[in-house]
């Protein structure tokens, strides 16, 4: 079993809970073995995925981003109201974002912060720029977006051929480049990357805007398929994308992450969701049965991790 | 000269500075007249965070990774089970503070049976946890607001000697941690392990059983938060401890705790508790809107934190 190396392993178990909660979702609703329907089951999927891989990224250089929700929900916003009626103004505010981002990479590492508590000092900067923007829900996706959102591809369904995107995009990025090395080298052990010639404000910095332009692209796409935005429209994402990120066989430290566990784990979470709507369950265990979907198949994880230590050596 | 300066080195000092220029700052602008009225919702509302944010501060201070997600859901279930079991009866508190007890006790076991028995990050443990607790709530709920006993709505809402009873528990509560941090065995404990869990237990700390009753006592705090928060606010609601995710972390990093685990601060707690009421009431005081006033609210709090810290490479990391 030579081709089952460690990393093979790690993706295994998000791999195999997705496909367990696919079968049982088939098999309570058989309709949605379709087109039609997997595009419904996975639809909402793909905003949160970009969100995760931007947590992946924060994840990977030992940070994480409690911002995440209120910046989605900020970017979404402006996707609805300036880059709508003035595309220019709007992108320009976008890739400011996204050079904000880089900013606090720097200012992380230079002041030698927490990232949790800067991250948690800007989710009440987004917030309150969201309120601004749209204090009320309104606004309308720029018609090219709802285009790209809404389009369908022969065969298989936008939201999997955007995930399969997104996976490829984002494991070529981390895993196959090299400057993706230094990124994680970054996580796993900073002191040994700067001796070997790298800079780790240059790495930390690329790390936090990458997570910042995949966030934008998340936001973007949100409103793609909602049509409007408000300021709380993705608050929840905070939440799912760490769990995303953890349900993909990620870690917290050593700079150890998967892009692609990284999407399985978001689309597995979505599709999470459906499945306890097909079964049935009471609107007030809806939560908490999410919550016990979590726990069951983070123990899947621990039995079969048990085994990946045993390939590994 | 060395006295202030020892002063300052004190990680918590900032907190106060902060909260103390703010309070001067609100007062100026209303020449005066609401020095008594603020000082005192500042009281009543910091100690609700102060009593969260000591639990947060325990479990925090146990290493990276360690943070409570479940505190607003814990906060929310006690509030919710202990008001509808005392159903307006006075004859009744005991058994509502019991019960409010045993469902810290409960979460907080469960909690740490979730991050031993399954490995799962604390993070994501508690997250987990907290979602299953929501449901209990809601469930248990069915959208009822019962009213606290009349006893009870009277003493938290009222004050002792000029301050806020809520504030004087509060108080209590901190020396309790205090003296538990700084001069008890436990507290010891808890630092050892959040500077080096593997030494630790090789110097023969009982560190599992430290870890257990450190979330024990997380989730009992939020509990006994939301008893006090629904009696005060006459009645439990399925959102009250939404805001307390947030807030319970802010007032311990802001407070000088370090994040990475290892260094606690009691006083700090209060500083960054008072600290960031004071800055919500002045930018109301200013007539912000709630946009600009979360704007402002996480400027401050970056600002803030980016003052208190070294920079890289500058005597040792506490950040």
């Amino acid at each position: 079993m030579t081709w089952l190396t460690a990393e093979r392993w790690r993706l295994l178990v998000p791999a195999v809970s997705l496909t367990v909660l696919l079968i049982a979702v088939f098999w309570l609703q058989p309709r949605t073995m379709s087109y039609t329907g997997l595009n419904l089951l996975f639809n909402l999927a793909v905003p949160i995925a970009l969100a995760t891989i931007a947590q992946m990224l924060i994840m990977m250089v030992n940070g994480l981003d409690l911002s995440m929700g209120t910046f989605v929900s900020f970017v979404a916003c402006v996707t609805a109201t300036f880059l709508q009626t003035d595309p220019l103004v709007g992108a320009l505010i976008l890739f400011g974002c996204i050079a904000i981002y880089g900013a606090l990479g720097v200012v992380i590492y230079l002041r030698n912060l927490p990232a949790i508590v800067v991250t948690l000092g800007m989710s009440f900067v987004w917030g309150g720029l969201a309120v601004l923007l749209l204090p009320t829900p309104g606004g309308a996706a720029p018609e090219w977006i709802r285009w790209v959102m809404t389009s369908k591809p022969p065969f298989v369904p936008m939201a999997i051929v955007a995930s399969v995107i997104i996976a490829a995009a984002a494991h070529w990025l981390v895993m196959r480049s090299s400057f993706g090395v230094v990124l994680r080298g970054v996580g796993g052990n900073e002191r040994t990357v700067e001796r070997a010639g790298w800079s780790v404000l240059r790495a930390r910095a690329t790390a936090y805007a990458m997570a910042g332009f995949f966030a934008v692209l998340s936001g973007m796409s949100l409103v793609g398929l909602t049509t409007s935005a408000d300021a709380n429209i993705a608050l929840r994402y905070t939440l799912l994308s760490i769990a995303g990120v953890i349900l993909g066989g990620g870690e917290f430290v050593g700079g150890r992450v998967s892009p692609i566990g990284a999407v399985i784990g978001a689309l597995t979470l979505t599709l999470a969701a459906s499945f306890l709507s097909f079964l049935r369950i009471s609107p007030d265990w809806q939560i908490g049965a999410q919550g016990a979907i979590l726990i069951i198949v983070l123990a899947l994880r621990l039995v079969l991790t048990r085994r990946e230590a045993r390939v590994a050596h | 000269m060395a006295a202030i300066k020892a002063m300052l080195a004190k990680p918590w000092i900032w907190s106060f500075v902060a909260a103390a220029g703010v309070w001067m700052v609100t007062i100026l602008f209303t020449a005066g007249a609401s020095t008594l009225g603020l000082t005192q919702a500042a009281l009543t509302f910091a100690a609700f965070s102060i009593i969260v944010g000591l639990g947060q501060m325990f479990v925090i201070t146990l290493g990276p990774g360690n943070v409570d997600l479940s505190i607003p859901s814990t906060m929310t279930l006690a509030g919710t089970v202990a008001l509808k079991l005392m159903d307006t009866n006075n004859g009744l508190i005991a058994v509502g503070i019991l019960v409010t007890l045993a469902v810290g006790v409960t979460v907080g076991i469960g909690n740490y049976t979730l991050i031993k028995l399954l490995r799962i990050p604390p993070i994501i443990a508690t997250l987990s946890s907290s979602f299953i607790i929501q449901s209990t709530a809601i469930w248990y709920n069915r959208g009822i607001r019962i009213k606290p006993p009349r006893v009870l709505a009277e003493f938290t809402t009222a004050s002792t000697l000029g301050i806020p009873n809520v504030a004087w528990l509060a108080l209590a509560i901190s020396i309790v941690a205090w003296v538990l941090l700084e001069r008890g065995i436990y507290g010891r404990w808890v630092s050892a392990i959040g500077q080096n869990m593997r030494a630790a237990r090789l110097a023969g700390v009982p560190v599992d059983g430290v870890r257990v009753a450190t979330y024990v006592l997380c989730a009992v705090l939020a509990a006994l938060a939301g008893f006090l928060l629904s009696c005060f606010s006459g009645g439990a609601a399925l959102n009250m401890g939404a805001e307390y995710l947030l807030t319970s972390i802010a007032v311990v990093v802001i407070g000088g705790t370090a994040v990475a685990g290892g260094f606690a601060n009691v006083p700090g707690i209060w500083g960054a508790s008072l600290f960031l009421f004071l800055v919500v009431s002045m930018l109301n005081t200013y007539g912000a809107s709630a946009g600009v006033r979360l704007f402002l609210t996480g400027v401050i709090i970056i600002a803030v934190i980016i003052a208190a810290s070294r920079r890289l490479g500058e005597g040792s990391s506490t950040s």
